[in-house]
Parts: C-alpha cells; sequence; structure tokens
C-alpha cells in the first residue's frame, strides 16, 4: 500500500534562496503528523509543493501513490489543503463557496456532506451569509470546510490556529481529531508546538529547507528533553549540582532521567545546608526539543 | 448543482459578475448608451455611411465595443482579484487542467461581453432604424471577439501583480485599440495613412464584421474580417495556453 505522501530528494530554489534543499519524507496513511520549523524553514513551500502551487525543481512528491505532476488529478482529489493566509472569495455566501469547491472536485450533490461539516466546524449559522460579512475566527472555519468538502483521506493544515480563539480551536482540534480516528492522514504546521505535542503521532523538524529532525513525538521527547527538578532554595547550592543545572529567575533547574534520582538530588541539596522553598517536576516538552534541535545541541545543554 | 472543474468554474465566474450586475452590465450599457445621445446629437443630419444615416451606423460599433472592452473586463479583473487576495488558490487546489482554466474563463467573458452588448442593443435600436441583413456575422464576429479579448484578459490578468498595471494595459492597448478602430466612423473617411494604420488593427476587422452583418456592407470583405479575426484567436489561444501551461505567475 502507497504511503500517504511521499517526498523524494525534493528540491526548490527562489532566486538565491535554496527553499528546500533534498526533502525526503514519509507520511503514512492514518498518521497525525507534525511539520515544524521556524519562519521560512520552508514548511509551506513543501505544502505548496504538494498541492501544485509550487513546481519542485527537483525531487518528486506524490499523495497516496499519485505523483501530483504526472498525475495530479488524482494526486489533488486525495489532497485537501487549509491554506495559511485568510483568503476567501467576497462574491460568494458560505454556502456557495462549498458549493462552488465541491463542483471543481467534481463532487455533485454534496449539501449533506456541506451541512455535516458547517455543523461540525459551527458554522451552520452562517451558511447563507457573504463571506465578506464573517469575522477572521469564522473565514478560517470556512477555509477548512472549504478543503474538507471533497472528502480528502489526505489533509494538510498549514498553522490553521495562528491568530484564532480558543473557542475555534477546540472545536476545530475535535473535527480533525475525529477525522483522523475515521482514518484520514492529517498534517499539521504550527507554531504552537503544545498542540502539535498533544495531536502529532510524528513530527518532522525543518530547518532552512532541510529535515533535522524525523521521529515520533514520544522518541524526540525522550532524545531531545528531560524531566527537570526545579527549586528554589533559601541557601547555596552545592557546587558541583550548580554545574549540572541552571539558573533562571531565582529557580534551579536540575535535569534527571528516571524518578528514582529525584530523592538523592534533595538528599545533596539538604545535606549542603539549604532548605528548599519551593518545588515542582518540570516534564519534556517538546518547545524544549525544537529549540534544542534548531540550535543543533544535544539533550542537557540549554541554556 | 455542476459538475466538473470546467462547468463549475464558468458557472463560478458567470455569478460573480452577475452578482455585481448594476456595474458590469448596467454601467457599460449606460455609457454606450450616452455615447450615441452625444455623437448622434452632433453627428446626425451631416454624415450618412455606406448610405446608412449615423445613429443606424452608430450603434453596431457600439455594441461591439462593449462586447469587446467587457470581455476583456471580465477575465482580466477576476484574475487580479484573486490574485492580489490570494482567493486563486481556490481554483489552483482543485483537479481544474490549464485547458478548462482557458475555456471557464474566456468563456464566461464572452457570456459577459454578450450580455452586456445585448442590453447597448436593446437600449440603443430605438433610436434609429436597424436592419440584421446577415445574422450570422453578426453571432460570428461577437463570440470571435469576445473570445480574443477574453483571451487577451486572461493573458493580462496572469500578467499583472497590480491593478495598475492592469489598468495600464486596458488604458494603452485595449482602449486606443477598440476606440480607434472604427466604431465611430467608417475608415473610408479618413486620411490614406490612417486607413492603413487601422487595417493593422484587429479590433477594427471584428467591428467591420460585426456590422456588416446589420447593413450588407462594410468597409472591408466580412470574409477578409473573419480570416483576420480568425487567426488573431487562434495565436492567442495557443499562447495563453502555453502560459497557462507553463504556469506563468500561477504556480511557481
Amino acid at each position: 500500500m502507497s504511503a500517504a505522501i511521499r517526498i523524494q530528494q525534493v528540491s526548490k530554489c527562489f532566486g538565491n534562496v535554496q527553499a528546500l534543499d533534498g526533502i525526503d519524507l514519509e507520511v503514512q496513511r492514518g498518521e497525525f503528523f507534525g511539520l515544524l520549523g521556524p519562519n521560512g524553514a520552508g514548511k509551506t513551500t513543501l505544502i505548496s509543493a504538494l498541492a501544485g502551487l509550487v513546481r519542485a525543481d527537483a525531487g518528486s512528491l506524490s499523495v497516496m501513490g499519485h505523483d501530483v505532476q504526472s498525475d495530479y488529478r488524482a494526486a489533488r482529489r486525495h489532497l485537501g489543503v487549509v491554506p495559511q493566509e485568510l483568503v476567501f472569495d467576497p462574491f460568494f455566501t458560505v454556502r456557495e463557496s462549498l458549493r462552488i469547491q465541491s463542483g471543481y472536485f467534481d463532487m455533485g450533490d454534496n449539501d449533506a456532506w456541506i451541512d455535516e461539516i458547517l455543523e461540525n466546524l459551527g458554522l451552520a449559522s452562517k451558511a447563507n451569509a457573504n463571506m465578506r460579512m464573517l469575522s477572521g475566527g469564522m473565514k478560517r472555519r470556512v477555509l477548512v470546510a472549504q478543503a474538507l468538502v471533497h472528502r480528502p483521506p489526505v489533509i494538510v493544515l498549514d498553522e490553521p490556529t495562528a491568530g484564532v480563539d480558543v473557542e475555534l480551536r477546540q472545536t476545530l482540534w475535535h473535527f480533525i481529531r475525529r477525522l483522523n480516528e475515521a482514518g484520514h492522514t492529517i498534517v499539521l504546521t504550527t507554531h504552537y508546538l503544545e498542540e502539535a505535542e498533544n495531536l502529532c503521532t510524528r513530527i518532522a523538524m525543518l530547518q532552512a529547507g532541510r529535515v533535522v529532525a524525523l521521529d515520533t513525538t514520544a522518541n524526540l521527547l525522550r532524545r531531545f528533553s528531560v524531566h527537570s527538578l526545579r527549586l528554589r532554595t533559601n541557601g547555596v547550592m552545592p557546587v558541583e549540582l550548580t554545574r549540572e543545572g541552571t539558573k533562571n529567575g531565582g529557580w534551579w533547574s536540575l535535569p534527571f532521567d528516571g524518578f528514582d534520582e529525584v530523592e538523592p538530588l534533595l538528599a545533596r541539596i539538604r545535606a549542603a545546608g539549604c532548605r528548599i522553598d519551593d518545588l515542582e517536576i518540570g516534564k519534556p516538552d517538546l518547545e524544549e526539543v525544537f529549540v534544542r534541535v534548531m540550535q543543533g545541541q544535544p539533550r542537557g545543554q540549554l541554556n | 448543482m455542476r459538475y466538473g472543474g470546467f462547468s463549475t468554474l464558468l458557472y463560478k465566474e458567470v455569478l460573480r459578475f452577475w452578482k455585481v450586475g448594476s456595474q458590469t452590465v448596467g454601467a457599460p450599457v449606460l455609457t454606450a448608451l450616452l455615447y450615441l445621445l452625444i455623437f448622434s446629437h452632433v453627428m446626425e443630419g451631416h454624415v450618412k455611411v455606406h448610405g446608412v444615416i449615423y445613429t443606424a451606423f452608430l450603434i453596431p460599433g457600439l455594441v461591439m465595443m462593449s462586447v469587446l472592452q467587457n470581455a476583456f473586463a471580465n477575465s482580466s479583473s477576476s484574475l487580479i482579484q484573486s490574485k492580489v487576495t490570494g482567493n486563486i488558490v481556490f481554483v489552483l487546489l482543485p483537479p481544474i487542467s490549464y485547458l478548462e482554466f482557458f475555456a471557464a474563463y474566456v468563456l464566461a467573458s464572452v457570456v459577459r461581453g454578450l450580455v452586456v452588448g445585448a442590453g447597448v442593443l436593446f437600449a440603443t435600436f430605438w433610436f434609429a432604424p436597424l436592419t440584421f441583413a446577415e445574422p450570422g456575422w453578426i453571432l460570428v464576429f461577437a463570440l470571435m471577439g469576445g473570445a480574443i479579448l477574453g483571451s487577451l484578459g486572461v493573458i493580462a490578468g496572469i500578467w499583472a501583480d497590480k491593478f495598475d498595471q492592469l489598468a495600464a494595459f486596458q488604458n494603452f492597448l485595449i482602449m486606443p485599440l477598440t476606440f480607434l478602430s472604427g466604431v465611430f466612423y467608417s475608415i473610408n473617411s479618413l486620411p490614406p495613412f490612417w486607413q492603413q494604420v487601422s487595417h493593422w488593427n484587429p479590433v477594427f476587422y471584428m467591428i467591420d464584421g460585426f456590422r456588416h452583418g446589420f447593413f450588407g456592407v462594410s468597409d472591408a470583405s466580412p470574409w477578409l474580417s473573419l480570416a483576420v479575426v480568425g487567426t488573431c484567436l487562434a495565436v492567442l489561444t495557443v499562447l495563453t495556453l502555453n502560459l497557462l501551461k507553463s504556469g506563468y505567475k500561477l504556480r511557481a
């Protein structure tokens, strides 16, 4: 069975800027995949190449086994893209926009599915409103709806929650999770790393057009992030611990691998005559992983 | 609901101009009517062209000029708006071929041109006795002229990055070509030099052939006009299709 998305040795230059530099990536069917990276890393260019909006200089891309250039009709039928920019057609109502988008994909009488999408995205009451009259959040919902009208098995969301309120985020993720559970492959780019950590089972990190990390979310957290003991004391920290840890705003952060290391750490602090005023356990998080990967640091050296 | 990329895109493009009909149909009809009132007031009684009173001669010219200008306006303004606002992605993401893209935009332009042309004809034909001597030519030149300008509109809409670039295309190319094409006069009344220049203007043949359909007489043979207009349409079709196939300014 072909992968949901296969990207092989894809490169793209815009003038002197190497936007994509030999990207190799495979997303399996049914995955919830995260594509992370700083601005300008090449995430949107890669998505655009997948969607046929950008033509790669070298390499090949396919969606559900269909090459995006030579078999573009099948590839595009299998792909739904939520663009990053908040774009809309001011001439039409929400329902008209969705019907037109359905027509582009040869979907005949699609009203039942359109109604279901509208309901699930909290748009039912806006179905007959002109696009111009909608708030930014509502327009964002319509963009998601437009990407889903043709029931694509692969859905790519390019920063769908940028600048949207909590309610929309929750509605959106609830719906997208359901689609993923129903078998749809989801690819997500976001700058909200907590979202990616909670949703994505596997993550690729891009930097300057290259994949610099690719693993399951759990493995990335294990490889690049650690638990840490965060504490405030009223005394001087033992010298050997100050070498292992970092201090920030009166809080010491001491990394540890297993919970059985916690008690000996505390014992050493107490033995040095320090009184612990405040204490918490810091869990590994994707933000730390992201910063380490982007800075090319191994774990435990974050400054 | 419509099925398929081509028919849906055509439907969307027609619906787009129809929704703002007062601006896209009403306004050009009014403009043409004003031209007729002013020019016929000044010229009527002074001039006869091909044995036809001036107002009657003017009406087909105004109708065809409206067809051409509005066909151009439809595809060009739709594309530049979609590009500037970014909603062009809604057309680029679906499985629509460049042939379907071309056919839908050009055909919608022809529809807009014909609707406006019919409007102008309806608003003006009360003012002078009009004949429909050879109606086949009327239809052929209206369709081909609309398609040529619709195709030019696709090229201009894709080429222009900003509204002012499109306005330059319209003001410095389309307007002079249509105004200096014999809409308001017979080119036989021009000095020999300008007659020669006019014969290099393809819009002259569109207007002249179209007018032939009404009166059965024209400056040039309708068959010559058909050959020139047909060649222009073929060349522009090939050019536009190649532009779309290359992804120029649409697919980076």
